[in-house]
């Protein structure tokens, strides 16, 4: 079943009959081929008016979209020779952070990735993308090994957020991030990250304290949900719409203030609607993100990201 | 203030025959209720008397209280303010009007430096009481200048955190403040100079999850609340009451993540005491002769 989302009932409704139309048999009272080739260019242009002017709210749907590739898509779709890693070597594995080796282009990487999962049944595993304690440790281990060896840090965020539970508090759910961040800036390798989905407050930046940073063209970044922030500034978490407006969390907002670095764009419709497109495109634009900070001496690296960060909000953003 | 207000003012009128008494003679400790005299709180740096409860201190009182006489604020670095044009219910902008002329301060840290029991020390406290303490741009910016005045006078750097996260009025600048606090605190590690976190009622959100979880050393008060996620959103996430004494200094120190648990008095001396401490080699290196370093037993040329 494809999932719809509310403002993309009306391309539903024509999909939906073009879909009928094919099931038909050839009847000598109407040409079916050309109404389903009317409708479809009615259709592909309702996506591409409709797309292409989504409001923040909207974007927030897409990004959260169920059909949306994920991390494990993306590693799946752009690495060769993956071997995932488990474990924070203190405590668990956590299945909200996605972990390993392989080779991106050929070459060796570091890849990390928070991971909502799929399936129901998938989706508890993961916890939904919200990682706990241990996942951000595990995420520190890799990048301290990628560190080691020299190999570049590749990171895929798609999270709502750090996971806000008890057992997450009592095993420091704080440090754990705070720790992530600083080995995200110490890393004497290059590291790129993408916000693939919902960039989702202090558990997205513990993977994206990084010397490129892209984002999907739909995906959103922040520091706290729509929801969230409704709920305490406004008293009231329907107001979500009106307080992702406010939030400036699209792709393009983001670039304007100088925050993030790339924005990758999707398919039309979406990365839910091909995701195949969509990860090859993302692949693309990694490779010209990664290319000219290879060979980088690890110093020079870690010296430019911190400039590059401590710039950040100095300036009042460009109109 | 009803109790007083109800009882104790009619009281003090008719003794006193006067009508202007202020309201604000005396406290009431939130946690046992006693009514406290004003310039008795004071004296106590806003303890309770009867219980011990540390009441929020005002920054400028938390580094009149720590700090030796004669230390001195710096004046915070100019950012671009309202860099979203966010408006909630208010204009952010007018938020921060408010915020700064109720506190007369430019946002919710000040920077000090000086010596704290002859301890050389800059000091980055939050004002809780400027928009709930929250990051910004310019609280960040302001942790960055205070790391680098803290190398620049070789002097210990003490975070004192009172913060309820980010500043959602700033959207994601806010989130980049975590990964900005965080380069500061590198700033004065690499440095060799002591960086330590004394977190006081309350740290959370962002605050927690950046430079206040990075010290070298963390101190807390007594009952400070301290975590992450708010107590609000994890019993909605997780749908069941939260343990006793969940996410308070004590309970933070039993699992690991604070070193000490200090009371308010003793905060000044023990800071004092870690700095000297965690300084001494420093100075006892650079105090000795180079040729007498490099001449360690056992190590012979050839
Ligand atoms: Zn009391």
């Amino acid at each position: 079943m494809r999932h719809f989302l509310d403002f993309e009932k009306p391309i539903a409704e024509i999909e939906g009959k073009i879909e009928e139309l094919r099931h038909l048999p050839e009847s000598p009272d109407m040409n079916i081929s050309e109404e389903v080739e009317r409708l479809s260019e009615k259709v592909d242009k309702l996506i591409r008016s409709t797309y292409a002017k989504l409001t923040p709210w909207q974007k927030t749907q897409v990004a959260r979209h169920p059909g949306r590739p994920h991390a494990a898509d993306v590693v799946a779709g752009l690495i060769t020779e993956f071997v995932p890693l488990a474990g924070d070597r203190a405590f668990a594995d956590d299945r909200a952070i996605i972990a390993g080796l392989g080779r991106f282009e050929g070459s060796a990487v570091a890849v990390l990735g928070t991971e909502k999962g799929a399936e129901t049944e998938d989706r508890v595993a993961h916890n939904f993308g919200m990682a706990r304690p241990e996942g951000y440790r595990k995420a520190r281990r890799v990048i301290e090994l990628a560190g080691r060896f020299g190999l570049p840090v590749l990171t895929f965020v798609d999270t709502p957020g750090a996971y806000p539970g008890i057992d997450a508090e009592a095993r420091g759910q704080a440090e754990a991030i705070a720790r992530a961040i600083e080995a995200c800036l110490a890393a004497p390798v290059p590291v790129v990250s993408t916000i693939i989905g919902e960039g989702g407050s202090g558990g997205a930046i513990a993977l994206a304290a990084a010397d490129h940073v892209l984002m999907f063209e739909h995906a959103i970044y922040s520091v706290i949900s729509p929801e969230g922030c409704a709920s305490i500034l406004w008293r009231d978490a329907a107001l979500a719409e009106t307080a992702a407006e406010a939030l400036k969390l699209t792709a393009e907002d983001l670039k304007k203030l100088g925050l993030i670095d790339t924005i990758v764009p999707e398919p039309l419709g979406g990365a839910h609607r091909d995701p195949t497109a969509a990860i090859a495109a993302l692949g693309k634009a990694v490779s010209t993100a990664l290319a000219p900070l290879s060979g980088e001496p690890g110093a020079r690296l870690v010296a430019r990201r911190r400039e590059k960060f401590l710039a950040m909000g100095r300036a009042a953003p460009a109109a | 203030m009803n109790w007083l207000t109800n009882y104790v003012r009619p009281k003090i009128r008719t003794l006193l025959g006067r009508k202007d008494v202020p309201d604000n003679l005396w406290h009431k400790c939130p946690a046992c209720e006693q009514m406290i005299f004003h310039l008795e709180l004071a004296k106590n740096l806003r303890v309770c008397p009867n219980c011990g409860h540390h009441m929020r201190l005002p920054a400028k009182e938390r580094l009149a209280s720590l700090m030796d006489e004669g230390f001195a604020t710096i004046e915070l670095p100019a950012v671009p303010a309202d860099p979203l044009h966010f408006r909630d219910q208010k204009r952010y902008a007018d938020r921060l009007k408010a915020a700064r002329a109720e506190t007369e301060l430019d946002d919710a840290i000040i920077v000090a430096h000086g010596t704290i029991g002859g301890q050389r020390a800059v000091v980055a406290v939050f004002a809780f009481d400027f928009m709930g303490g929250s990051m910004g741009t310019a609280v960040g910016e302001a942790l960055v200048a205070a790391a680098k005045l803290a190398v620049l006078q070789e002097a210990a750097l003490i975070a004192i955190t009172a913060s309820g996260g980010a500043r959602m009025q700033e959207g994601a600048l806010s989130l980049m403040q975590m990964p900005r606090t965080t380069i500061a605190v590198q700033i004065v590690k690499e440095a060799g100079l002591p960086y330590i976190v004394v977190l006081t009622d309350p740290t959370t959100g962002g605050v927690t999850a950046s430079f206040a979880m990075l010290g070298d050393i963390h101190v807390a008060e007594p009952g400070a609340m301290i975590g992450f996620a708010g107590a609000r959103v994890i019993e909605q996430t997780v749908r069941e009451k939260l343990p006793e004494g969940f996410q308070r200094a004590e309970y933070l120190n039993e699992h690991g993540m604070v070193d000490i648990v200090a009371r308010r008095a003793e905060l000044r001396d023990t800071l004092s005491r870690l700095i000297g401490l965690l300084t001494e080699p420093a100075a006892r290196r650079a105090a000795r002769p180079s040729a007498e370093v490099l001449a360690l037993p056992g190590i012979s040329e050839g």
